[in-house]
């Protein structure tokens, strides 16, 4: 019936005793541990450096998101949507705002869908281009990897910052639209950037993609079989690099992007190797998006008139959106009882889900890799832990 | 992919003992839920993964809610006859009742394979307080694991035959579930002068007033527990 | 080859290295303390009050406390109490003005959600980014007096919003004083005539903000 038949009796891999196999070793890693890309931790059973059992704990970063949501207006909410995955706050603004207007029946004018997908697409730029220098960081290149992407993130950021306020926190998205319109000057700064993008993706790649020590490093490492994937509901690009075929953007079609020609880059291996290339390929397509987008962006208003700031009360009933955010599937589960809050606010985290075969993927391997594999896997906490 | 009445009338024929009910969504979304009983919900889980009509084999979002008891006020308009023979006269009448609460687990089913959804199951147990036991359907979809441990750390829906049932967000000494409705917050943590003052007051109750100083209480008079 | 792909990466890590020194779009580091940070127009930090007058700032605040932001602040970091006696706004119209105004910035998260929701272009974001305060409670509670601003700051920080706000409030003051002469005239062409219009004119802005 499950295809975990081990789930529930743990892992098969034992310990040997006898003259050079000693006892199981326990390890915290975490949850201060430069590796676990923020406060989380794993309790590691080491049979020398295999790995036999890891066991992830969470809850570090709690702070009841959910809660505080339900306690505060539709609004209110919006602001504490940018602190769930804050390297992404344009795309989780979104997905916020996807649920609310399914909830409410709102329409979104055509310059805001287009404004969102810029924004989404900088953001998974953004997104990806960190996650690769992380993933290098946790390889041991420490930090050129990483700072040159940071170098061209501070441009996205820099661009957001001056649109919306805010280089991490941006509370941008609003229901029916976007809260300010760029200028021209925004366009175009924005537009010349995605331009040199690929320039800039060439130049990691031949740093990066052929690099012998990361190819020993990560291929057949980590590797994840599509069946179980799907079975433990995993999205993203942890899911498409097992080759499993699913992008929302595709999928459901949300916004705009059935406007979009894009293709969706799917792996072959699903191992880490592959989840890197993901993100590399998605960078490009995510590029090729975004030209189309400053191609066709309409001219017109960015806010919905009929669109409610205050006072919003949606009437009784309950939606679920979900849109491909640069970790997976972000969705929010709202239910409305037609009062001012909430009666149920659920943030549906791919960062949490993406973890659940964490052990299965690290079981047999080493610490260090162990290491690689959770990078691979790209988590925020403040996603993971609400 | 089928209507959800067709899922329903299948599922029904499927199996005979098991209770499935349309819940309606009133709202704009429409998407409406399957309610199972709690002692198919698993055969249905697994029927509706592997018959390769549906293939619902992405388990997308788990989720609990939480419905305490309300009070319902019906009014029933009835016409009362006039003894001395005039026109019957309309009187309504309120009846109040209870409604029972209940805790809810939700689950948004997707299909990878077929590219279509969502099928909604809704599960809901018989009180908020001693049948709180829902059968896990984490075997069926690995995806509920840790959103099942959630639900069950934050409502207390105690999952049956989920493999690892612990508490996730929250400590293991932990009591209560916080996500209830009626969950109360501890009003001792550490005093932070908001302008309002609320929270200053309330906290002030938890300490003596000997050791009550402008600057919030000590440590210390914090672990002597509320005063008397 | 083995180790060809090491190679290519240790060359652009090379050309980086030098471009550094002399290749503008590889020359990304900021001097922060030593040079100022740039910051764009639309920088938001912790709210500021706007008031008409840099010399009275007290008596020309343009916040009527309402409390639509103590409301709808989502950390609920405003604490505002109404004033007992009303004074004339920046319209003319005799208005309630905030007795107390207090904005906790240990809680505020810098949203925005305060100005979007302000119908009194009130309230509006700073850009004063390098806060300290000695004492983490109280230091950080800032009270009217700490938070009001001039409308002149407010057109050096923000000039396109100002200039903006500041037209549309320009038009509403000589509607409102087009209206107050109207009634004034009706009331003396009437036959019997009142005491003259008590409207107080409004004070002629300072910082810059005439109309």
């Amino acid at each position: 019936m499950s295809l975990f038949p081990n789930m529930a009796v743990g892992p098969t891999v034992r310990a040997v005793h006898d003259e050079f196999h000693g006892d199981l070793l326990e390890v915290s890693m975490g949850p201060q541990h430069p590796s676990t890309h923020g406060v989380f931790r794993m309790v590691v059973t080491l049979d020398g450096e295999q790995i036999v059992k890891l066991k992830p704990v969470f809850g570090y970063l709690h702070r009841n998101h959910e809660k505080i949501a339900e306690s505060t207006s539709y609004l209110g909410s919006m602001p504490y949507t940018d602190r769930l995955d804050y390297l992404c706050s344009m795309s989780t603004n979104w997905a916020y705002a996807l649920a609310v207007e399914k909830l409410s029946g709102q329409a979104v004018p055509d310059r805001a869908q287009y404004l969102r997908i810029v924004m989404a697409e900088l953001t998974r730029l953004v997104n990806h281009s960190c996650l690769v220098g992380f993933l290098f960081n946790d390889l041991g290149t420490s930090f050129t990897p990483l700072l040159y992407a940071f170098r061209e993130r501070e441009k996205i950021l820099d661009l957001f910052e001056s649109l919306s306020g805010s280089r991490m926190m941006c509370n941008y998205q609003r229901f029916g639209g976007c809260r300010v319109d760029p200028s021209p000057e925004w366009l175009a700064a924005a537009q010349a950037l995605v331009d040199n993008f690929p320039r800039f993706l060439d130049e990691y790649e031949t740093m990066l993609t052929g690099n012998e020590i990361m190819l020993a490093r990560t291929q057949g490492v980590g590797r994840l079989d599509p069946a179980h994937a799907v079975n433990a509901g995993l999205t993203g690009p942890v899911l498409r690099a097992c080759g499993v075929d699913y992008d929302l953007r595709k999928v459901d079609g949300y916004g705009f992007y059935p406007r979009f020609d894009f293709r969706v880059p799917l792996g072959a291996h699903g191992d880490t190797y592959d989840r890197y290339m993901m993100r590399i390929l998605e960078m490009r397509e995510s590029v090729k998006i975004l030209q189309q987008a400053f191609r066709d962006l309409p001219a017109g208003p960015v806010m919905d008139p009929k669109a409610k700031l205050r006072g919003f009360r949606p009437k009784a009933g309950e939606a679920y959106g979900r849109l491909e955010g640069p970790k997976g599937e972000l969705g929010f589960y709202l239910i409305s009882d037609g009062s001012p809050n909430p009666w149920r606010y659920r943030v549906r985290p791919p960062s949490l889900i993406n973890l659940t075969l964490l052990e299965e993927m690290c079981l047999g391997h080493t610490v260090a890799d162990a290491v690689v594999i959770l990078g691979s896997i790209d988590i925020v906490l403040g996603e993971v832990d609400r | 992919m089928e209507s959800l009445e067709q899922i329903r009338d299948r599922l029904l024929a499927r199996f005979p003992a098991a209770k499935v009910e349309l819940v309606v969504n009133p709202g704009t979304a429409a998407e409406h839920a399957l309610l199972l009983d709690a002692a198919h919900a698993r055969d249905i889980a697994l029927f509706l993964r592997d018959d390769p009509a549906l293939r619902l084999d992405y388990c997308s979002n788990v989720t609990g809610v939480d419905w305490p008891e309300r009070e319902i006020v019906d009014t029933v308009k009835k016409s009362v006859p006039d003894p001395a023979g005039g026109p019957a006269k309309v009187v309504e009448e309120k009846s109040k009742r209870i409604q029972p609460g209940c805790l809810e687990a939700v689950y948004h089913l997707y299909s990878m394979a077929l590219k279509h959804g969502p099928v909604i199951l809704r599960l809901r147990t018989g009180n908020r307080t001693d049948q709180v036991t829902l059968p896990s359907l984490t075997p069926v979809w690995r995806a509920a694991d840790f959103q099942e441990r959630e639900i069950f750390d934050l409502y207390g829906i105690v999952f049956s035959g989920h493999p690892d049932l612990r508490r996730i967000l929250m400590w293991d000494e932990f009591k209560d579930h916080p996500m209830r409705k009626d969950y109360v917050a501890p009003d001792d943590f550490e005093w932070e002068p908001t302008p309002h003052g609320e929270v200053h007051e309330r906290a002030k109750a938890h300490y003596p007033p000997a050791v009550q100083p402008p600057d919030g209480p000590s440590v210390a008079s914090a672990k002597e527990g509320p005063a008397p | 080859m083995l180790g060809s792909g090491i190679l290519k990466g240790l060359g652009v890590t090379a050309k980086n290295f030098v471009g550094s020194y002399h290749d503008p779009a590889r020359m990304v580091t900021e001097e922060y303390p030593d040079t100022p940070a740039r910051l764009p127009e639309a920088y938001r930090n912790f709210p500021f009050l706007v008031t008409e007058n840099a010399t009275d700032p007290m008596g020309t605040l343009r916040c009527v406390a309402c409390q639509i932001c103590e409301k709808e602040c989502p950390p609920q970091c405003i604490y505002i109490e109404k004033s007992k006696d009303k004074k004339p706004d920046a319209t003319g119209k005799p208005q309630l003005y905030p007795a107390v105004f207090a904005i906790d910035t240990a809680v505020c998260m810098s949203c925005q959600i305060c100005v979007e929701v302000c119908p009194f272009d009130a309230i509006k974001m700073d850009h004063v980014f390098a806060v300290a305060a000695t004492n983490r409670f109280e230091g950080l509670l800032l009270n009217r007096e700490q938070l009001a601003k001039p409308n002149s700051y407010f057109q050096q920080i923000r000039p396109a919003e100002a200039g903006e706000v500041d037209t549309r409030l320009a038009a509403e003051r000589s509607a409102a004083e087009e209206k107050a002469r109207a009634a004034a005239a009706a009331k003396a062409a009437a036959p019997k005539p009142a005491a003259p219009a008590a409207t107080p004119a409004p004070k002629p802005a300072e910082g810059g903000a005439t109309p």
